[in-house]
């Protein structure tokens, strides 16, 4: 196994040095980085000129100057890690911290909800292949597929922000919205669902009459403009996250995991004052932390007291919904400063922007103001990115799940008579997240570098953006350094999902066939 | 709902089997797989609106193909300037097309799609865009398929040392994402044309075909049948393009599908940053990136390009699925009504005859 891993580093770091040395060698054959000052007539530029070939050493030829940017490379060893200056004499090691933050909080979101999103659409269509369902899906994963993500962009800053801010300055929704919004709903799941026509109307129906009361209560309630969900929806969402999360983890006849999420249910209800009354008093991205650490062992606590003789399961299950749970009263304070944020410097009531990575004028210093202040300012590009990105993971766990179901060890286990949650999610969901989970790593690594576009449509300084200016500068060493993260990202994630695929698959070994 | 009981499901599929048996028997592969493809309705659908497409944008405007020059149905060119034109609400240059047969002036107008700012017939624009973005796209999947293929094949056929220096490339080529590859090249080939953009992609875009090509012919070298043409004194030319390749080509073509339609969204993405097709030639990319600030004010020139860039991947990625599952025995079709009608009828005709 050691020699195994030793060996692959060993070959990683062998095509490293041969890509980053193609490259480099590449790009300062393709341009002259002093070409504009070269043809500049300013009596200053051959002052300049001189200064950038000093300082970007370029009289050194580029084969050569490759190994004196590699040296700088192996400082990782000492700690004093060097990729060079930027044409702007900014240090490429700080561009590249700055960007990296960036980068990661505008994929991370986008990514989680494109796994969830897609698995979950995945393998309900294969368990209902060619439903009504699974053709609507599949078609409308398609078009995801084949959408441009700047196409998207604009659409969605022109529906969710401009003309959703724009709906947001009105007070109430209005009748025709209600009728329009319930019966679209109504005919989407009627659609979706119904077997026949009975049943269609019947669904219409009822969607359609639930959908509507829903809004008309929002409104009566003014929930537009002052969104909470309160103790009382927390208590009837806990109660509903703790039968769903038991009938997907454990199966609702497992009494003791359906008790133990029930009492963190209660206990989340009974908190609900108390806890706003420590955001009040501190607020801080490390009091969240440790209150979810809280959350953790009083789930374990209750999990273990409750359980009888399966203590894995009924700890699970407990902790899964107490976690979300207290997600809900995360989200309940946070609404509680929306009102708030709609009045602060540069928000003027249109709270979802369509550019920029935070509120420049922003002064509050609360912290759930600049939450939100982020929140908002992630929605869009989130939003696009998950278009664009779920519907690979769709297409690709509905194949591998199909394929799974297909096995001779399903039908042994519906032969053993297994209900058909076991069989769906302990013998064929978890053989289906061997294979994706080793995309996913793979993805994961590739959506730090692959967020050009997006960056550069909702304005964001990460690493796309480094790349975009260095590409048309001519900036070697920017070009290089981000060239040298994504790579080694890449290498990484694919020795990463091999190793994975082996400690998931046992009849997989590694090295064995060589 | 999701987890309902299916008690019937071994008998259900003995019996779909029993039919997907009867309706191939006597066939050759080759006609297993156009019946299965033909039955794909989306398929098919996609693939007539596609050559529709094709057909539609070559023939509009005049061009020149392999040194044959046509002239198109179209009266104007991208490169003419007519005059701009006012309409009734005082924007300029709104598409005069009318699909309402009551308003008077039913049919496409003088310029259908309107015109940009300077007074370019946007119909026009938009059909030589499309033209370049399908040109790239079928360009890029001819190069990147057949090096991936001839590269998958060798190092899956040769297998040891081969083998080895080949995927070490190709791991070497995928440490390079195909966006960074693209914008060098464009930004640096860019001013050659874009059958040289095409070209340079294609170059680097083969690297996960040929992965997938080698994992085939691995599999595929040690079945028996290469062995039986071994003895029978083949040389490895012939075995690996005349009996592997054959039994490959369901996975390469599929890829190459995919492939295409990844290559029509990077050729936007290009033009888009700027890296791609350069003015005064337009790529669809081009034009939405031109237009992307006149959504609220003129949205037809943000609306039309999109639509053409959508429908061109959509039909594309709908025929690689339908090829797909044509070529996939395992793929379950839906059995339908007329199907099993059609299975009955066999089955009888067949006892009669016995």
């Amino acid at each position: 196994m050691i020699a195994y891993i030793s060996r692959r580093i060993g070959v990683l770091l062998v095509i490293l040095f041969g890509s980053s040395f193609l490259l480099y060698n590449l790009e300062s054959l393709s341009g002259d980085p002093t070409e504009d000052l070269r043809l500049s007539l300013d009596p200053k530029a051959k002052y300049e000129l001189l200064q950038l070939i000093h300082q970007l050493d370029l009289n050194t030829p580029a084969p050569i100057r490759y190994f004196k940017w590699l040296k700088g490379l192996l400082g990782v060893f000492t700690g004093h890690i060097n990729f060079g200056l930027t044409r702007d004499m900014h240090s490429v090691t700080s561009e590249l911290s700055g960007a990296i933050p960036t980068t990661l909080r505008l994929v991370t979101g986008s990514a989680l909800i494109a796994l969830v999103l897609g698995l979950m659409l995945g393998i309900i269509t294969a368990l209902r292949q060619y439903s009504r369902f699974d053709y609507v899906v599949t078609f409308f994963s398609f078009l995801m597929f084949s959408l441009p993500i700047f196409w998207v962009a604009v659409l969605l800053k022109e529906f969710l922000a401009i003309r959703f801010n724009d709906f947001l300055g009105h007070s109430q929704i209005g009748i025709v919205w209600i009728l329009l919004f319930s019966a679209i709903t109504a005919l989407f799941w009627a659609g979706v669902i119904s077997r026949d026509s009975m049943r269609f109307v019947q669904i219409l129906v009822g969607v359609f009459v639930v959908n509507f009361a829903f809004l008309e209560l929002l409104n009566a309630v003014h929930w537009i403009q002052n969104p909470r969900l309160g103790p009382i929806v927390i208590l009837l969402g806990s109660i509903g996250v703790a039968y769903g999360v038991t009938a997907l983890s454990t199966g609702l006849e497992n009494r003791s995991a359906l008790r133990a999420s029930l009492v963190m249910a209660g206990v989340t209800t009974v908190l609900y004052y108390p806890i706003n009354w420590v955001f009040k008093k501190h607020s801080s991205g490390l009091i969240i932390f440790i209150l979810a650490l809280l959350t953790v062992a009083t789930a374990v606590a209750v999990g273990l007291a409750l359980a009888k003789i399966d203590r894995g399961p009924v700890v699970r299950t407990t902790v899964i919904s107490s976690l979300i749970m207290g997600g809900l009263i995360f989200i309940d304070r946070l609404m509680q400063s929306w009102k708030e944020y709609l009045t602060q410097d540069g928000v003027y009531g249109r709270p979802i922007p369509t550019v920029g990575q935070s509120d420049p004028l922003l002064s509050s210093s609360d912290f759930w103001i600049n939450t939100m202040d982020r929140f908002t300012h992630t929605i869009l590009p989130t939003v696009a990115l998950t278009l664009i990105s779920f519907a690979g993971y769709v297409r690709f766990s509905r194949g591998t799940m199909l394929e799974v179901l297909n096995q001779d060890y399903i039908r042994t286990a519906r032969a053993k008579g297994l209900n058909e949650r076991t069989v769906i999610m302990r013998h064929a969901f978890r053989n289906t997240l061997i294979p994706i989970s080793t995309i996913v790593v793979v993805d994961l690594a590739g959506i730090i570098g692959g967020a050009i576009i997006t960056e550069r449509v909702f304005g964001w300084h990460g690493m796309g953006t480094l790349f975009n200016q260095a590409i048309r500068s001519f900036d070697l060493n920017l070009l290089m350094g981000v060239f040298f993260v994504t790579a080694t990202l890449s290498v990484l994630a694919n020795l990463v999902a091999d190793l994975l695929y082996t400690a998931l698959d046992p009849r997989i070994r590694i090295g064995g066939g060589k | 709902m999701i987890f309902r009981r299916k008690k019937d499901t071994a008998l259900e599929t003995t019996g779909e089997n029993a039919i997907a048996n009867l309706e191939v028997a006597g066939l050759s592969q080759r006609q297993i797989v156009l019946k299965r493809f033909v039955h794909h309705r989306a398929a098919m659908i996609s693939l007539f609106t596609l050559i529709f497409a094709i057909t539609f944008v070559f023939s509009a405007l005049d061009n020149t193909i392999f040194f044959i020059h046509y002239s198109g149905w179209w009266h104007y060119s991208f490169t003419d300037t007519p005059e701009l034109l006012v309409c009734k609400n005082g924007a300029i240059g709104c598409p005069t097309i009318s699909l309402n047969p009551f308003s008077g002036q039913f049919g496409l107008g003088d310029h259908p799609f309107g015109q940009d700012n300077i007074g370019h017939d946007y119909f026009a624009l938009v059909m030589r865009g499309a033209q370049r973005s399908l040109l790239v796209t079928f360009i890029i999947g001819a190069i990147a398929g057949t090096i991936g293929t001839v590269v998958g094949a060798i190092a899956g056929f040769y297998r040891g040392v081969v083998d080895n220096i080949l995927m070490r490339f190709v791991d070497f080529l995928i440490t390079i994402p195909s966006i960074i590859i693209g914008s060098v090249v464009g930004y640096h080939f860019g001013n050659l044309g874009i059958t040289f953009l095409a070209f340079y992609l294609g170059l680097f875009a083969w690297t996960g075909l040929s992965r997938l090509v080698r994992g085939e012919f691995l599999s595929l070298r040690e079945r028996e049948f290469v062995d039986a043409a071994r003895v029978a004194g083949a040389s490895n030319r012939r075995i690996i393009f005349k009996h592997i390749l054959p039994n490959a080509v369901g996975v390469i073509i599929v890829s190459v599908t995919l492939l295409m339609s990844s290559a029509i969204l990077l050729e936007t993405a290009l033009s888009y940053l700027g890296f791609g097709v350069i003015a005064p030639d337009v790529s669809l990319g081009l034009l939405i990136s031109n237009y992307q600030d006149a959504f609220t004010t003129r949205p037809w020139l943000f609306w039309y390009p999109g639509l053409f860039i959508v429908t061109i991947a959509l039909t594309i990625n709908f025929i690689g699925d339908g090829l797909r599952d044509a070529f996939d025995p395992r793929q379950r079709r839906r059995i339908t009504k007329k199907d099993r009608q059609e299975a009955t009828r066999i089955k009888r005709e067949r006892e009669s005859l016995s």
